[in-house]
């Protein structure tokens, strides 16, 4: 292949060798032809380039020495002289030569080559001599230099910042930074601070530098070399970092490279972030021990007042918490009000300052709220206390295991749980586990267990009470409902709402009244003091094996995820937490429906509430209304909303004495354009809907 | 995708050597003479280089370079100059005229790949 391309050279030669012989005797006769001179000089130039690729060195040396009489020549520096037409004869007939090495007849005489070389030396020097000779020597000079490899690993931190212009020379930054980091091990960072706003940005210019942090055994020659092509377009700042070596062991690299890395990930944000995070939990950590100090002072005040006056310790606290909630809750408000402002405006000096007051403003919220959590564990203590006593007093043996006591549950609702775990813990100790001789005959341990535990999920958090007992009887509680007039003889029932049956008010099958259970507080309350906190409970149960009974309870009760709908004018927020689906509601469902709310969704009859209706606002229905589809207790409820608008995270603000007792209703909020948006009671609006339908029916 | 790449130079040794070392190599090659050759080709692929020759008839290097950096289609394609000249002053002129980076000739079939590499890749 290579003999093929050498033999194209040497004709090519051949031909450009002709083609200057030719044209220097044209040139002869006219010598100030700027064409002719040109011409040579291309001729001269083209075998001199061609030749160096094919391994002709000599050829290459020799014409090079020619090609810059004949530079000068064109640049009006030196004149054509029959000496020069001459030398250039002598010296296209001695490249000829040198083309055919391998033939006798051709044999190159070097002494010719240097007498002719040293001809045009001579006529350069007569007629321009300083330029011309300097050129001649320095040229080739610097093409055999070769560098000392040096092969101790340096490091080099590297700045490349590119010209805003780079790409119209058709560069491609990257493929620059990609030849340097395959020098050595390397860290990249970008810097994208000079990026300006979306609308200013110029998509042919470049805004990005870059930091390189490179290991190499290069030198900072090497480095520059790989941006010799933009040396121009490029501010490059190369600082080898530590050349006395005092961190040259690799652990120490190592631990740096970290660093950097770490540096990397952290932006500013995040740092606020840590820093914001860092202050919640200090300050939680200072409230704690402030708690922690109320208890045993309170301990020490005397074991008769002990409960009252640890509440009304708190309670003085958790009212100011309160107040700072709703000092947040204000700001975010108001924050959401400049969001809008900011994003009608189109300002980009008000967009990234109302965008760095809502980082700052959640950051303050979630801290806010963060100082009211508390660790469940507190709680889950008192009741070992409880469980040794009740167990001693109706003769069971019964050991109280704990996990989770370090999930964290806001404060009120920590205190609120504290009733209905107790009654809870109480029916399992009571109802569920069995006696030590009883367990035995069933081959059980003596020892029965009840264990609560708690977790985390999502925005909720889950108390699991779960006994080793004699599980639900299906059969008594049914017949004890039926008894009751709670459910039909021929009502097909779910096991979970056969078990939800043991809520309902004045529903107990225990058989006698001991001292424990029967007192008047039954399972109802419980459920209602769950509900209250924006909690579900459920019950599962095996039969002999034992009961489950599950808290589902809102981290926090400040805050609600809610889905935000509207109905004319109004707005509503719906749990989230409870919402199921969104279904359209056309008036030819209204139609099939014969003018009872259900709606058929997949085949399945979903009751629903009208919202419009059950809150008198006026204005007419839409031809498609919204069903918000929720799941209230086991059961699927539809609310009719005129549209549906989106998640909404929102503060949730009472709505005062005045407002106590409207029902289906549990709070307010408000919107960013400072509209206010009532929170539903979705548990109350599907039974109060339920009571309207039985009496109507 | 196959890289396309235009060598052009009025010695077609030079032209054979460039494009048998670039097709070596993987690339999609298309050769043209001189600078008004080139232009009149240009469009014959989705060009992502030129190595072009700075001496030529016809059209030289230097107006080449300014002609491509005029279309809107290769605004910001890389282009390499082979130079002879060691001085700067034809550098300069290539460099100002848009050229992306150099080789200087002679050069060996790998240090034109490792120009090209730096360029695009």
């Amino acid at each position: 292949m290579i003999d093929s391309h050498r033999q194209a050279f040497i004709e090519e030669a051949e031909e450009l060798l002709l083609e200057l012989e030719s044209t220097l005797l044209e040139l002869e006769e006219s010598p100030t032809d700027t064409e002719l001179i040109a011409k040579t000089f291309r001729a001269l130039h083209t075998i001199k380039g061609s030749s160096a690729m094919f391994g002709y060195d000599d050829i290459t040396m020799f014409t090079h020495d020619i090609e810059n009489v004949y530079d000068f020549i064109r640049k009006g520096e030196l004149k054509i002289t029959k000496d020069i037409i001459d030398s250039t004869l002598a010296a296209k007939d001695q490249i000829h030569k040198m083309l055919h090495p391998e033939s006798e007849e051709n044999k190159v005489d070097e002494n010719i080559t240097r007498q002719i070389l040293e001809a045009f030396r001579n006529i350069v020097n007569n007629q321009k001599a300083i330029n011309a000779a300097d050129d001649v020597q320095t040229t080739f000079s610097t093409k055999t230099e070769t560098k000392t490899a040096e092969l101790v690993i340096k490091e080099y931190l590297i700045s490349v910042k590119p010209a805003q212009a780079i790409f119209v020379s058709g560069t491609n930054p990257l493929m620059l930074l990609n030849e340097l980091t395959e020098f050595g091990e390397s860290i990249v960072l970008a810097n994208f601070d000079q990026i300006p706003p979306l609308e200013r940005i110029d998509a042919e210019k470049c805004y990005t530098s870059w930091e390189i942090l490179l290991k190499t055994s290069k030198s900072v020659d090497d480095i520059k070399d790989v941006f010799i092509f933009v040396d121009d377009q490029c501010e490059l700042k190369i600082t080898e970092i530590d050349p006395e070596g005092k961190l040259r062991k690799e652990e120490d690299f190592q631990d740096f490279k970290k660093l950097v890395a770490d540096i990397a990930k952290t932006k500013y944000p995040d740092i606020k972030m840590l820093l914001v995070e860092f202050e919640s939990s200090l300050s939680q950590i200072v409230f704690n021990q402030a708690t922690q100090f109320e208890n045993k002072k309170n301990k020490d005040a005397g074991e008769g007042h002990h409960d009252s006056d640890l509440n009304s310790s708190i309670r003085v606290n958790a009212e100011k918490l309160d107040e700072l909630v709703n000092l947040v809750g204000e700001l975010v408000t108001i924050q959401a009000r400049l969001n809008q402002i900011a994003l009608g405006n189109q300002d980009q000096n008000i967009i990234s300052v109302a965008e760095e007051v809502e980082r700052i403003t959640w950051s303050l919220r979630d801290s806010a709220l963060n100082i009211r959590m508390l660790p469940i564990g507190t709680t889950f203590s008192k009741f070992k206390r409880l469980v040794r006593d009740l167990s001693k007093e109706l003769g069971k043996e019964v050991e109280l295991t704990t996990d989770g006591a370090e999930t964290e549950l806001d404060k009120t609702v920590i205190e609120k749980l504290n009733d209905p775990l107790i009654h809870i813990i109480r029916n399992s100790i009571d109802h569920g586990v069995e006696s030590p001789s009883e367990r035995e005959n069933k081959g059980k341990t003596r020892t029965g267990n009840v264990h609560l535990s708690a977790t985390q999920s999502g925005g909720n958090v889950l108390i699991k009470i779960q006994d080793d007992g004699a599980g639900m009887d299906k059969d008594v509680i049914k017949e004890k409902a039926l008894k009751m007039g709670l459910i039909n003889e021929n009502g097909e029932l779910s096991d979970s709402e056969i078990y939800s049956l043991i809520f309902t008010a004045g529903f107990s099958t225990a058989k006698k009244v001991t001292n424990v259970s029967g007192r008047g507080v039954g399972m109802d309350v419980v459920r209602r003091a769950i509900e209250s906190l924006r909690g579900s409970i459920e019950v599962s149960s095996k039969k002999g094996l034992g009961t489950t009974i599950t808290l589902k309870l809102p981290l926090t009760l400040a805050i609600i995820d809610g889905l935000l709908v509207n109905i004319s004018d109004e707005f509503f927020v719906l749990p989230l937490s409870s919402v199921e689906e969104c279904i359209e509601l056309s008036s030819d469902d209204i139609e099939k429906a014969h003018g009872r709310h259900i709606v058929n969704i997949r085949g399945e009859i979903v009751p629903y509430v009208n919202l419009r209706e059950r809150f008198n606002i006026t204005g007419e229905r839409l031809s498609i209304e919204q069903v918000v589809v929720a799941n209230i207790k086991g059961m699927r409820v539809g609310f009719v909303v005129d549209k549906v608008i989106g998640q909404h995270q929102t503060v949730l603000k009472t709505l005062g004495k005045v407002y106590k007792n409207v029902e289906g209703v549990s709070g307010a909020t408000i919107l960013g354009d400072g509209t206010v948006a009532l929170i539903l009671d979705i548990i109350r609006l599907a039974e109060k809907e339920e009571v309207e339908e039985r009496s109507s029916n | 995708m196959t890289k396309s790449i235009m060598t052009v130079d009025d010695s077609a040794s030079v032209r054979q050597m460039v494009s048998f070392t670039l097709r070596e190599a993987g690339y999609n090659v298309i050769e043209a003479s001189d600078g008004k050759d080139a232009v009149s080709k240009i469009n014959l692929a989705d060009l992502n280089l030129i190595v072009t020759d700075l001496n030529m008839p016809n059209m030289d290097g230097i107006e080449l370079i300014k002609t491509v950096r005029s279309m809107p289609k290769y605004k910001f394609l890389p282009i390499i100059m082979l130079t002879t000249e060691s001085q700067n002053e034809k550098k300069m002129e290539g460099k100002n005229a848009g050229a992306t980076g150099w080789i200087v000739k002679p050069f060996k079939p790998e240090q034109l790949l490792a120009v090209i590499k730096k360029v695009i890749g």
